[in-house]
């Protein structure tokens, strides 16, 4: 089956960011495809390469940067949301007259036509957080 | 009433509706992009579209009036709970006044708002390919 899925909570918040990543990665497991991951309103900030966490506790960021790399998956990061929460890449931060960029490996930015692009082309789609 | 009436979903299109549960200005959306969409309104969500909102005092910006250019974008279904309106004292005459053009039947002006009842809130969403929730 094809999935799309729907991140709509940060990281370290409650369960659905880390949810949503067991969820694709299981899923992948089993064979199945993942159109793309599109992270919305707080979900934005799973996007960022500059946390820190404890070195004995997950990285959640790093481990959706890890299983895109692996699966070559498509991880984009609604642009609206990511501007109010200060996720940039580079042409943003250029935009926006930021002096650093912070968009993690493996993550892109884009708009919310990609959201609807998932729930044309998924069989299902699942999100997580509300 | 029949509530799926006029959402067939022709051309190849999918079936989206948008879920709204939330009271207005925890977040805000957007969304159209030529697909048939639906927008529904439970709990709290019908407070979104509530007329004769003021937002000075908490220092944001009042969006409820672009509901009423949804029609504009061909979303002209906005399904509201009967029941999440009676458990917080509301009634249609509490709500936005948001109308669509109608331009199968001569461009007349109709209302987008259709107050539904919890069961019938099942059958809509029953009928959708995507709902996403905010």
């Amino acid at each position: 089956m094809k999935f799309g899925i729907v991140v709509n909570e940060g990281p370290y918040t409650h369960q659905a960011s880390d949810s949503a990543y067991q969820f694709t990665r299981a899923a992948l497991e089993k064979g199945h495809e993942i159109y793309r991951v599109f992270f919305y309103h707080d979900g934005v900030n799973n996007g960022t390469r500059l946390s820190v966490p404890p070195q004995d506790e997950r990285n959640i960021q790093s481990n959706w940067t890890e299983l895109a790399k692996q699966h070559k998956l498509d991880l984009v990061v609604c642009v609206a949301a990511a501007q109010r929460r200060g996720i940039l890449d580079e042409s943003e931060a250029k935009r926006a007259g930021k002096n650093a960029d912070n968009i993690a490996p493996g993550f892109r930015i884009s708009g919310l036509g990609q959201l609807i692009e998932t729930g044309i082309e998924s069989d299902r789609v699942v999100a997580f957080g509300d | 009433m029949n509530t799926q009436e006029d959402s067939s979903g022709a051309n190849g299109q999918k079936r989206f509706l948008y879920v709204n549960r939330r009271a207005p200005y925890g977040t805000i959306y957007a969304l159209a992009f030529d697909q048939d969409v639906s927008l529904a309104f439970l709990d709290d969500g019908v407070y979104q579209i509530v007329k004769g909102q003021d937002t000075e005092g908490i220092g944001m910006k009042n969006f409820s009036p672009t509901y009423r250019a949804l029609g504009d974008f061909e979303v002209t279904k906005l399904f509201v709970e009967r029941e999440s309106l009676e458990e917080r004292g509301l009634s249609s005459d509490d709500l936005l006044d948001i109308t669509y053009e109608d331009e199968d039947d001569d461009w007349a002006e109709k209302p987008s708002i259709r107050i539904v009842s919890r069961s019938q809130m099942t059958e809509v969403m029953a009928a959708q390919d995507v709902i996403l929730s905010f």
